[in-house]
């Protein structure tokens, strides 16, 4: 498709609303942004915002990554990468420089798919390329930074992420928003491929404030025996988030596998689901999430398998926590085959914690409040499994830290 | 140690304890039998304070302490501790976290201590490392309870039916470590602890001495008395007889 056609394409969209979630008002949120330089070291970036990006899993040393990538608001301030075999750099210079880049473009994500997607077309601020060589295997993950630092700012980011055969990848990636923020709309149109035999595993922190509106567009396309991982965590409050990542297991073998934590508390609304669609003979899907919600918090957890082809696998399992009789939590499970020789299951359960388990705990010991935590600690202790040990305890680490927060 | 005065209790309603009493000493060990139903449980969990069981009447006392209003975790910290006979599964949280809980160290890793306590019930590393009770066999339940209480190593130990489901090999090695949870293995005027336990079986009883038992039937004692005398009643005759060969007074062989 050329660059005439996309923008065609996505001008028709300009006003197509989303099949879910709230309808944003793209225009209350503007693109004339301040721009900013661009920083020799992350070290560099103004201390007030460090915590912001601590709290989404950003180290600003910028040790412990093989690569550091960090857009403010509009502009990309910095990106390095530090070992052989991955490319980092940002959407539009990646763009300038591969022409085959274009093939990549829009391909796993149709981009008329909404008013989100074709406003990113039409308004990209940037966004990041990430790309392993063949073969190579970087277990020390890049991390990727999404930063709001102004009012009413409008981020339109597309990121492309490529794992050429038989490589690895690790990313880190944290969506945050600087305190003084009132109100930003963020759009993270995310393609990612994966290659024959490759893998990519993909850990997100969201660390918005509830001005926020979010609406990320992300879609994985996997090849035979590729696998993907996803681990998402959110446990700050939002205005807005409505996401339904898609993953296309189209090779054979390929693997998805789905982890959202989510804490929701506030006047959050959130409408959250994968998807996996199982189009590779043998191919696998698992969808996991965890949702709390209290206070006024609205949730909406769905996942969705589909099951094309012989030998397929794959499963969702949903639970919901409620604290608060004015929370909501709408667990959607879906299921669909086309053939008789698959596996599809689903298991869904929402409930509030267990006086019983609360007692049982006091029996040993904890005061009622301690009893809580404990539960719901464990009720969001998902296993992560498919991350280099490093990058696992990371990971453990930064949702103690978030849990922290909230508790 | 523990006093209970003319309690009544029920539960969502009913009322399943009726004008209890009942006396158990420091360094004493009591053995409750019972049918199914009779309230048993109801007793253990109302002892140790749970919300559901309301005390209508009566009081107890813990060490001089009365605790009848008493939260559940206060009564763990004057030293109560319960092996329960059907403990709930807690997703996300390992035996290894609960029994780390149980030794007073809420946020801690399972450590080689952990692991050493677990050796002594034969549970294994990967079994610490289990959701509790999610999938344990009836068996596994039961020696999970009691690494908790060794963990915990209460002053009074309720233990409701720690021998259910429990296999030959594993119940000696039970029978021995509750021995050890009540100081049975001190010399009579040594033994700080005390305990009551709750057996269908009384299999456990070969491993563990204990001093009197007692039969309840409709939520009251029904008979008292010296353990083995009670004992042979209860299983040769059963609960009932018991109570006819205990007489008025409802004291057996005394
Ligand atoms: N939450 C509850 N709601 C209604 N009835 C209850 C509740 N808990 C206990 N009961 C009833 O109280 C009675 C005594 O129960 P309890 O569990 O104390 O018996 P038990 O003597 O321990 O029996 P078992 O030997 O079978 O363990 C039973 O009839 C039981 O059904
Ligand atoms: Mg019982």
């Amino acid at each position: 498709m050329s660059k005439k056609e996309r923008i065609e394409q996505a001008e028709h969209a300009k006003t197509k609303k989303a099949a879910l979630g709230e309808d944003v008002e793209i225009e209350k949120y503007t693109t004339g942004t301040k721009n900013y330089d661009a920083l020799n070291s992350l070290d560099e970036f103004p201390e007030e915002y460090k915590q912001n990006l601590l709290d989404a899993g950003i180290e600003p040393s910028g040790k412990e990554r093989s690569g550091s990538f960090l857009q403010r608001d509009r502009s990309v301030v910095f990106s390095k990468v530090k070992y052989k075999g991955l490319e980092l750099m940002s959407t539009t210079d990646a763009m300038a420089k591969y022409d085959w880049l274009e093939d990549y473009l829009w391909k796993a994500i149709p981009v008329d798919m909404d008013k989100y997607t074709a406003e990113v077309e039409l308004a990209q601020s940037h966004g990041y390329f990430i790309k392993s060589e063949a073969g190579s295997k970087v277990t020390m993950p890049v991390q990727a930074c999404l930063f709001i630092t102004s009012d009413k700012v409008r981020q339109n980011v597309h990121n492309i992420i490529i794992a050429e055969e038989n490589s690895e990848l690790h990313i880190i990636t944290g969506c945050s928003v600087y305190h003084a923020v009132n109100s930003a709309l963020h759009l993270g149109i995310s393609e990612f491929y994966v290659k024959k035999g490759a893998k990519i595993t993909f850990t997100m922190i969201h660390n918005w404030g509830g001005g926020i509106e979010v609406r990320p567009r992300s879609a994985m396309v996997i090849e035979d025996d590729g696998v993907f991982i996803s681990n998402f965590i959110l446990m700050t409050p939002v205005k807005t988030l409505q996401m339904y990542p898609t993953a296309y297991c189209v090779g054979r073998n390929a693997r998805a596998t789905f982890q959202s934590i989510v804490y929701a508390h506030g006047d959050t609304k959130i409408d959250l689901g994968s998807r996996a669609q199982l189009q590779g003979e043998g191919s696998r899907a698992e969808i996991i999430s965890r949702v709390i919600a209290t206070d006024n918090a609205k949730v909406v957890a769905r996942g969705d398998v589909i099951g094309e082809a012989a030998n397929v696998k794959g499963h969702i399992e949903c639970r919901g926590l409620m604290l608060s009789d004015n929370a909501e939590v709408d667990s959607i499970p879906e299921l669909k085959a086309t053939l008789k020789e698959l596996d599809l299951s689903h298991e869904a359960a929402v409930g509030k914690i267990a006086e019983e388990e609360i007692q049982y705990l006091m029996a040993r010991g904890l005061s009622e409040e301690e009893a809580t935590s404990v539960i719901i600690r464990g009720f969001l202790n998902v296993n992560i499994t498919g991350l280099p040990d490093a990058l696992a305890k990371e990971t453990k680490k930064m949702f103690d830290m978030s849990l922290e927060k909230v508790m | 140690m523990l006093e209970i005065k003319d309690l009544t209790v029920e539960v969502e309603g009913k009322e399943i304890i009726k004008d209890l009493n009942l006396n158990i000493e420091r360094g004493a060990v009591h053995v409750l039998f019972g049918p199914n139903g009779c309230g048993k449980t109801t007793l253990l969990m109302t002892i140790l304070g749970f919300p559901n069981y309301k005390v209508k009447k009566g009081s107890i006392t813990f060490k001089g302490v009365d605790i009848t209003d008493l939260p559940t975790n206060e009564r763990v910290k004057l030293g109560m501790g319960m092996s329960f006979q059907h403990p709930p599964e807690i997703r996300g949280v390992k035996l290894g976290d609960m029994v780390n809980i149980a030794r007073g160290r809420k946020e801690e890793k399972i450590d080689e201590n952990v692991i050493e306590l677990g050796k002594r019930v034969n549970i294994s590393l990967d079994f610490l490392n289990r959701d509790v009770n999610l999938g344990f066999s009836g068996g596994e339940v039961k020696r999970s309870e009691i690494l908790q209480m060794l963990a915990q190593s209460p002053e009074f130990v309720l233990l409701d039916e720690p021998d259910s489901g429990v296999d030959v090999e594993n119940i000696e090695l039970i029978g021995d470590i509750i021995n050890e949870l009540m100081d049975r293995n001190k010399m009579p005027s040594k033994r700080g602890r005390a305990g009551l336990i709750i057996t269908h079986l009384g299999f456990i009883l070969r491993y563990i001495n204990a001093d009197r038992a007692h039969v309840m039937l409709n939520g009251r004692i029904a008979c008292t008395g010296m353990l083995d005398e009670v004992t042979k009643h209860v299983m040769e005759e059963g609960f009932e007889r018991c109570v006819e060969l205990c007489g008025e007074k409802g004291v057996c062989g005394e």
